[in-house]
């Protein structure tokens, strides 16, 4: 048998009240389905910094996940501006958040790279004018 | 230790979830930048931040974070303690800054290590 469990939650752009919530929604969800201590860490850093990009920088998006006996797998798709250069998005420091968002904490540019480490897989696509789609990959059968 | 060991020593002001008191301190964490908390500090970590909006609420709540130590004499928002509330997030607050509040967390933490290890 190889069931998936899956699930999405609706993101808001410029939502900061709600943020964090659909994270915290699938990090409970995971507790509950009983995944790793680790696995769930991890998942937890990854769901949210992509929340919060999405909250940040785009207009709408999706946070779906579908978890399988081999992995969990978390998409985030957004419509919003796209990103024109992703190496340069990926890289620690980088952030064109405006300055009100980084007196709140955010937009130190380490949002990308924390996906990146918690992540066994991780590939970013970018439409500019359009949207991004980051898809993430955590195994869980080596922990 | 336990949070409300730290709490008294400190003479934090509990502003939400006294349950949370019970629980284990760990380490501590002194960040305002929120994807640093995240990157880096520790479960059942204390975190000293200045940062006093909704968001800090969603960072402990994910990290698994005993407690927040707001520093600077910071009052939070209704709002905020509510959403503390419903997640089981303790907040306290100090009119220290962070630098001292840090130093004495610190310090207090040693010592309760090692109390611990000569009994
Ligand atoms: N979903 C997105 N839509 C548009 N741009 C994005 C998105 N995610 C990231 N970016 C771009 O990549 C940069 C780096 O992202 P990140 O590492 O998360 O840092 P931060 O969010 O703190 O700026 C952002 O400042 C932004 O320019
Ligand atoms: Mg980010």
């Amino acid at each position: 048998m190889n069931r998936t469990i899956e699930g999405s939650f609706q993101l808001i752009g410029g939502d900061f009240t709600n943020a964090g919530e659909s994270s915290m929604q699938l990090k409970q969800k995971l507790t509950e389905i009983e995944l790793g201590k680790d696995i769930i860490k991890k998942a937890a850093v990854v769901a949210f910094e992509a929340e919060m990009n999405v909250i940040i920088h785009a207009a709408a998006g999706w946070l779906r996940y579908y978890i399988t006996k081999q992995e969990l797998r978390i998409v985030i798709e957004d419509m919003g501006p796209g990103i024109a250069d992703i190496e340069l998005a990926m890289k620690e420091g980088y952030s064109t958040a405006p300055e009100w968002v980084k007196n709140m904490g955010w937009g130190a540019g380490m949002g990308m790279a924390n996906m990146k480490r918690n992540c066994d897989e991780m590939k970013v696509d970018s439409v500019v004018g359009e949207g991004t789609t980051i898809d993430i990959i955590i195994n869980l059968n080596n922990s | 230790m336990k949070l409300q060991d730290l709490a008294n020593k400190l003479f934090l002001h509990t502003v939400s979830c006294d349950k949370g008191l019970s629980k284990d301190v760990s380490g501590g964490y002194v960040s305002d930048l929120l994807s640093d908390v995240l990157a880096n500090c520790a479960e059942g970590s204390v975190w000293i931040t200045l940062q006093k909006h909704t968001n800090i609420v969603a960072v402990a709540s994910l990290k698994n974070l005993t407690g927040i130590i707001i520093v600077g004499g910071r009052e939070l928002e209704e709002e905020v303690l509510k959403q503390a509330e419903a997640k089981e997030v303790t907040i306290m607050t100090s009119p220290m800054s962070a630098f001292e509040t840090a130093g004495m967390v610190y310090q207090l933490l040693h010592e309760s290590k090692g109390s611990e290890e000569s009994c």
